[in-house]
């Protein structure tokens, strides 16, 4: 008769729940983890920037340390401050944790039903230069100049991103998004770091694809993109892009990938200060994401188990939010998946 | 499609016009062929003088010819010129010094749900005005440092109002309600936050139409949900190739979709989605309806309406046929069988007689 005593090592993951409708959703993600004895240990932070030493605005200490050590993040919709004085809290966190990749796997619901069908793509975005450098100015009266920045170092960090990413996930392909028969130079630089990494990753099949193109025969046939890897601007339309085709970003999962290890997934869609702390708020976006972050961490099986109590939920229709169709509430919904997950055990 | 913003050059000789011909790579010079056969067989009064500008040229003087025969003759119909990536960056896409020597200022692209296509949306009917000569495509770049380039996005008033200008007197000519400015003011507050400005202060001389604006993330979101809330919609360069590449997908692809640019004295008519097809170049498999489209466009330019909506109604009535479709629209009709469709649709309705025309 043996006792067996298992050790279990719990993750510490930051949480920041955000504003408007991010504490019920993430209240609502921390259940479902808890009923599907996923081993977490939420460290909840805010992140509403303090001026620091200096008059620099920054991050709060407490969040900061906590991301360090913990490496992992969980973030609900943060609002933007229009007179705060303080710039966006996402650009703020992106330059402190040098978040250089947004990755956004984009794959149709079943039960979820959108005019697209079977898509399974992933944009991988370069987040830190490109268009958003925020460097423009005013040549003269009524001539404005706005740089976009490609460097040869950024270009090469995001192809690696994007062929090991695909090495990881067994996907087949990586096709490279740029406009270089007009930006020569800059897309293509870009376009010449795609094509240097991806002859060390001859697993990988490579593809380049300019953009128009590639918008052009996203909506006429989808299935046909894998992993697509692209500069800032064309990465920030494609992916809200292809979230529109499986359903927008209230079910769109999303993650930022930094330097020294650090990860932080989000919710990409707002506040909706009109429902928030009514209990109506659609967990799903949330809890995509945070199912991204296990298979981040390696821990596949609990990602799955979730996934598919997700999935079977919306695929049942019985109990669904709103925005879905249905008019349960955010608690019942979550509930339900509870419940699915505690049945799979 | 009305536009007063251009004249169009008066007829030379005995009512014909001349118009420079330039059939680029890929698909261009076969389906610029099946035109030509077309409009001899309908006895248009237009005449072709062939500019042969393509990837192989790579002179300037090629593009100084092309460019001075447009002048000459006011109107140009071209296929794609393929951008030869071993090139320097120094050599520019000859498309766009065609645009920007010209100046034609306006991409006029009307997408609309054709009978007998089948798409996943119904009911889109969206005019986008694109501007056409700065913005992104400025094709101004530097490298400051080995591996660090800047390319510069030049947003000026000057332009923006004259796109908004356009933008909203097509609007009102066609009797459109809605003009809808797309943009990424958020981050680009310098530069879109200029276009929008002036998209607004144009706006205000237009009380009977409605403006608004949306950002362009969310606007390709919302284009492939519910196209159908869309009207007129107006934005720089960049955005334009998006938005006009959606768009054309979503009413059934590149070889449905004609596009104009127009500029204060020239017109230069192409397909919408400006594409080369170079794999599927002389086998006879494309689609022709955007090119037969986009002569017809440049025929209402010359004022030819009778032309014009002559073969216009011929090539609609062919595109229903299902049997006759390309394999870009899931078919394998050839493209000298569609041509040939148009022709006998336009025989069937009879001889005309110049009052007709």
């Amino acid at each position: 008769d043996f006792t067996k005593s298992w050790i279990i090592i719990l993750q510490t993951v930051t949480l920041i729940p955000g504003d408007g409708i991010g504490p019920e959703i993430s209240t609502a993600v921390m259940k479902i983890f808890e009923a599907a004895k996923a081993p977490i240990q939420w460290e909840e932070r805010n992140v509403t920037a303090i001026k620091g030493p200096g008059g620099k605005w920054m991050i709060p200490t407490e969040a900061k340390d906590s991301m360090d050590k913990s490496k992992i993040g969980l973030k609900g919709p943060l609002k933007t401050p229009i007179a705060a004085g303080h710039p966006s809290m996402n650009l703020l966190l992106r330059k402190t944790f040098d978040l250089y990749a947004n990755v956004r796997p984009c794959v149709s619901i079943e039960g979820y039903k959108t005019p697209y069908t079977d898509v399974d793509l992933v944009t991988i975005r370069e987040n830190t230069e490109g268009e958003y450098s925020g460097i423009e100015h005013v040549i003269v009266d009524g001539v404005v100049q706005s740089i976009k920045l490609i460097t040869e170092e950024a270009s090469q960090r995001i192809a690696e991103y994007a062929f090991e990413y695909a090495r990881n996930n067994q996907r087949a392909s990586v096709t490279a998004v740029h406009k270089a028969n007009i930006m020569r130079m800059s897309d293509g630089l870009f376009l010449r770091k795609c094509r240097e990494v991806a002859e060390n990753f001859k697993d990988i099949k490579f593809t380049e694809m300019y953009l128009d193109t590639v918008c052009l025969n996203m909506v006429q046939d989808p299935t046909q993109f894998d992993v697509l890897v692209m500069p800032n601007l064309y990465g920030d339309i494609l992916s809200d892009l292809c979230a529109g085709l499986i359903g927008g970003l209230g079910v769109t999962p999303s993650g930022n990938i930094g330097a020294n290890g650090v990860a932080i997934f989000e919710s990409v869609h707002g506040t909706a200060p009109d429902i928030a702390g009514k209990d109506l708020a659609n967990p799903t976006a949330l809890l995509l994401s945070a199912v991204m972050m296990l298979r981040h961490m390696g821990l596949h099986g609990q990602a799955k188990k979730i996934e598919t109590a997700c999935f079977d939920t919306i695929r049942d229709k019985k109990v669904l939010t709103k925005d879905l169709g249905g008019n349960s509430k955010c608690s019942e919904f979550t509930g339900e998946i509870c419940r699915r997950v505690q049945d799979m055990e | 499609y009305n536009s007063s913003l251009t004249k169009p050059p008066p007829a030379k000789y005995g009512g014909r016009h001349t118009v420079t011909l330039i059939p680029g790579d890929g698909i261009g010079p076969e389906l610029l062929t099946h035109v030509r056969e077309l409009f001899r067989f309908c006895c248009v009064p237009v005449d072709f003088e062939i500019v042969s500008i393509d990837s192989k040229s790579t002179s300037d003087d090629d593009m100084n010819n092309a460019i001075t025969a447009i002048r000459r003759n006011g109107v140009a119909l071209k296929g794609n010129i393929e951008t030869n990536h071993n090139l320097p960056p120094s050599h520019i896409s000859r498309n766009n010094i065609l645009r920007t020597s010209l100046d034609l200022y306006a991409n006029v692209i009307h997408c609309q749900t054709l009978p007998g296509v089948r798409t996943r949306h119904r009911d889109v009917d969206i005019i986008i005005i694109r501007e056409n000569t700065e913005g992104e495509y400025s094709s101004l770049e530097h490298e400051n440092v080995p591996g660090v380039v800047e390319c510069l996005k030049i947003i000026t008033r000057k332009k923006s109002l004259r796109i908004a200008e356009y933008a909203f007197n097509a609007a009102r000519q066609n009797g459109r309600r809605r003009v809808t400015a797309v943009h990424k003011a958020n981050i680009m507050k310098l530069g879109d936050g200029l276009f929008l400005q002036c998209c607004k202060e144009v706006a205000a001389g237009y009380p009977e139409i409605t403006f608004d604006s949306m950002i362009v993330d969310n606007t390709t979101m919302q284009l492939v949900s519910k196209p159908q809330q869309f009207d007129v919609m107006v934005m720089p360069n960049l955005y334009g190739s998006v938005i006009s590449n959606v768009c054309a997908g979503l009413v059934g692809g590149p070889g449905l979709v004609p596009g104009a640019n127009y500029g204060k004295d020239y017109a230069v008519f192409e397909t919408a989605t400006r594409n080369t097809g170079k794999s599927i170049a002389n086998k006879n498999i494309a689609n022709p309806t955007a090119t037969l489209l986009a002569s017809c466009l440049m025929l209402d330019h010359l004022r030819l309406h009778g032309y014009a909506s002559m073969i216009r109604k011929a090539i609609l009535a062919t595109v229903s046929e299902t049997r006759l479709h390309t394999a870009d629209l899931g078919g394998q009709g050839t493209t000298s069988e569609v041509v040939q469709s148009v022709m006998r649709e336009i025989e069937s309705k009879g001889p005309r007689t110049s009052e007709q025309i």
